[in-house]
């Protein structure tokens, strides 16, 4: 850890040089990171507000948008996915720089998910903005929202950290995560309100195969749920989905670090 | 600053041969297992002490782990047992190549490989023209290095490593590549540094060098340390004992220019060179002439992409060209049996004079020779088309006069 911090200044290079990398030789710059959020955006509000009509929960202030509801949750899923996905491959991404130079390894995967905080931030800002025009105040909540990203890009490159090394000793582990994305994206209540799990009658199919209970214990669901807490509907998060974000975050990191650092010795050879 | 510059205790590095190449999760689950490999000690207690200041080679034959040495010491490698401890801030330069990201400029790359030595954005800034000065790439610098030649690569490389200020220096075989007019800078460079009272690592076939260079030289073999002393004594030592089992022994001296040096571990043999004409095997040739540079080659087993070059130089020692397959990016393949390698020339630009081969065939990092066989063959060139005579070469050109205005009758 220690070393980590003494490599600031390399790590503000590696985040300068993904930045820049990203949206080089595109004449519309940071436009290009706003217009990927920005389609899926459009598909989800038209295929689940407008065509099959999925009601949102009713917001602060009375405001009952679908856009906003889900733009609360698609964000901080973007973030997550792109951290999952960019740290795992930024270790083979970088196997010239591995194999020849010295410097800790982990300062690869930190990179991206810095570069894609400076990203999330700009979008979260632009919701903010958003939220402001629809008469959503947020602007007390920023501050604990703010802090709520920081846990999840935590949470996030734990992660990262594991698949990271898993990617390197295991070439196809890309293939499977991204099916766990898809899985993890609707088991999350991102397109679709919780209330449509939480509230399912006891003699129900779900909740007699306790798929209800399976379902709470993904974090993400918690995460996303706090971020709408915060934002949409300018409530506390309970005291529960706090402790379980605080305690995945922690067990991530935990894990990711550990396993990263018991195989990155060996990541010059194998790469 | 500590009288040690460099140690190693003990080190033994062990590498896992995989059955096949990459692992999939695919295949361990079906397996139920992990890809089986067989494991190999690359080093076995080695133990070696680098006093500050000196200049210390490290010299063996091909695979007997001189470049994975370095990696441990370098802090690139972990070793399996045994530590390895560094007294300063190390710059390494490893066979082919600095650690660049292909798709990155030669400039970002400059930035972003002095980040990871160490240094700061503002004296990276103050080295930056140096750097890319004594590379000589002022035009390219802004290009991405994999548009780079192999020469351009290694000159960027080392003199980003030699610019930052490092205590200790680490240099893997890189004499190898570049030019002539750059080996020589680069020595200048290593002799600055001595004179620093700067630490030097080198790993280097060639042995001349080696001997007049280093202070102290240590002799891998298999892996095991055969022995450390002056460099006079271990190198002698080192080529009489490789003598024996050199597989390369010294050519015939049938043609004219033979008796001249040649070296390699022999895993591809050049049998022997000639310059066609017409299909005619010659030694004179006329300048304009469509003529075949032909390469005769020799593999006992199979060898992956080796790469074929030739050198011209004139008597005076004037190197005026140095074609190679990499280079050219003419892919070789698997080299089995013998056969050979044309090099077809349809305009010889050359100017009359007499003129030396060197062919060398290398392995595909171009670093490693297999066989380098100097003054191969000596060849003349007499006046053709065009009649140009001076310099070593003709541009080909035509000359086209023409009056732009009548002249002024007043
Ligand atoms: N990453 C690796 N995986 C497996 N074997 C390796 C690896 N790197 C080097 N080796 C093997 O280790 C031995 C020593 O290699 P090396 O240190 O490159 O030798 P040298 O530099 O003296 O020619 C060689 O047999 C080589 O094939
Ligand atoms: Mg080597």
């Amino acid at each position: 850890m220690r070393v980590t911090l003494a490599s600031r200044e390399l790590l503000g290079n590696l985040v300068m040089r993904e930045l820049r990398g990203k949206y080089k030789g595109t004449s519309l710059g940071w436009f290009w990171s706003l217009l990927n959020p920005l389609a899926s955006t459009l598909i989800f509000s038209v295929v689940f507000g407008a065509i099959l009509r999925v009601t949102p929960t009713v917001g602060a202030g009375g405001v009952q948008n679908y856009t906003l509801f889900l733009l609360c949750a698609l964000l901080p899923w973007n973030y997550f996915s792109g951290v999952v996905n960019g740290g795992m491959g930024s270790l083979l991404g970088n196997a010239n720089l591995i194999k020849k130079t010295s410097f800790p390894r982990e300062l690869l995967v930190l990179a991206t998910t810095a570069s894609l905080f400076v990203t999330f931030l700009i979008e979260m800002a632009v919701l903010a903005v958003a939220l402001l025009v629809f008469g959503v105040n947020p602007l007390i909540w920023l501050v604990p929202t703010l802090l709520l990203m920081v846990v999840l890009a935590v949470f996030a490159t734990g992660l990262g950290l594991m698949l990271a090394v898993a990617n390197v000793y295991f070439r196809d582990s890309a293939h499977f995560v991204a099916i766990g994305l898809q899985v993890l994206f609707y088991a999350t209540p991102v397109i679709y309100p919780i209330t449509l799990v939480s509230d399912v009658s006891p003699d129900s199919l779900v909740a007699r195969l306790h798929i209800d209970s399976l379902y709470f214990a993904n974090p993400l669901v918690h995460y996303v749920e706090a971020f709408r807490d915060l934002l949409y509907e300018h409530q506390v998060p309970s005291l529960s989905t706090i402790l379980v974000i605080l305690l995945s975050a922690a067990a991530s990191i935990c894990v990711g670090w550990t396993v990263f650092n018991r195989f990155s010795g060996r990541l010059a050879e194998e790469l | 600053m500590s009288d040690v510059a460099v140690e190693a205790v003990g080190v033994s590095k062990r590498f896992r041969l995989y059955h096949e190449r990459n692992q999939s999760l695919k295949a361990a689950f079906m397996r139920g297992r992990r890809a089986k490999f067989d494991e190999f000690w690359a080093l076995r207690d080695v133990d070696l002490t680098i006093p500050t200041g000196k200049t210390f080679g490290l010299i063996g034959h091909n695979g007997s782990g001189k470049s994975t040495m370095l990696k441990c010491l370098a802090g690139i490698l972990v070793p399996d047992h045994g530590r390895t401890q560094v007294n300063g801030k190390v710059s390494a330069l490893l066979e082919l190549g600095a650690g660049f990201h292909p798709e990155l400029s030669g400039r970002d790359n400059v930035y972003l490989n002095g980040s990871i030595l160490g240094m700061s954005r503002k004296q990276i800034d103050r080295q930056f023209d140096e750097i890319v000065d004594f590379a000589g790439l002022e035009t390219f610098i802004d290009s991405p290095v994999k548009n780079y030649s192999s020469g351009m690569y290694v000159r960027l490389g080392f003199s980003v490593a030699i610019n930052v200020d490092p205590e200790i220096l680490m240099v893997d075989e890189v004499l190898a590549v570049g030019d002539e007019s750059f080996q020589r800078k680069c020595m200048e460079k290593f002799a600055d540094f001595r004179a620093e009272g700067r630490t030097v690592v080198i790993v280097s076939h060639a042995l001349g060098t080696m001997r007049s260079m280093c202070d102290e030289v240590a002799w891998l073999d298999h892996g095991k340390l055969k022995g450390v002393g002056r460099p006079e004594d271990l190198v002698d030592e080192y080529v009489g004992a490789s003598h024996e089992d050199r597989v390369v022994e010294e050519a015939p001296a049938a043609e004219e220019g033979a008796g001249h040096s040649r070296w390699g571990s022999g895993e591809v043999r050049l049998t022997g060179a000639e310059v066609l004409s017409g299909g005619q095997s010659t030694t004179k040739v006329s300048t304009g002439d469509d003529v075949v540079v032909r390469l005769h080659w020799e593999a006992a087993a199979p060898v992956v992409e080796p790469v074929f070059g030739i050198a011209l130089h004139t008597l005076e020692g004037v190197h005026v060209t140095g074609p190679n397959t990499r280079d050219a990016e003419v892919r070789t393949g698997t080299l089995h049996g013998t056969g050979h390698l044309d090099l077809h020339v349809s305009r010889l630009m050359l100017t009359p004079g007499t003129y030396d081969l060197t062919a060398a065939v290398f392995d595909r990092s171009v670093v490693h020779a297999f066989d380098h066989r100097e003054k191969v063959l000596r060849f003349h060139v007499i006046p053709g088309t065009p009649r140009d005579h001076y310099g070593v070469m003709s541009l080909g050109g035509s000359w086209d006069l023409r009056s732009e205005s009548p002249p002024s009758t007043r």
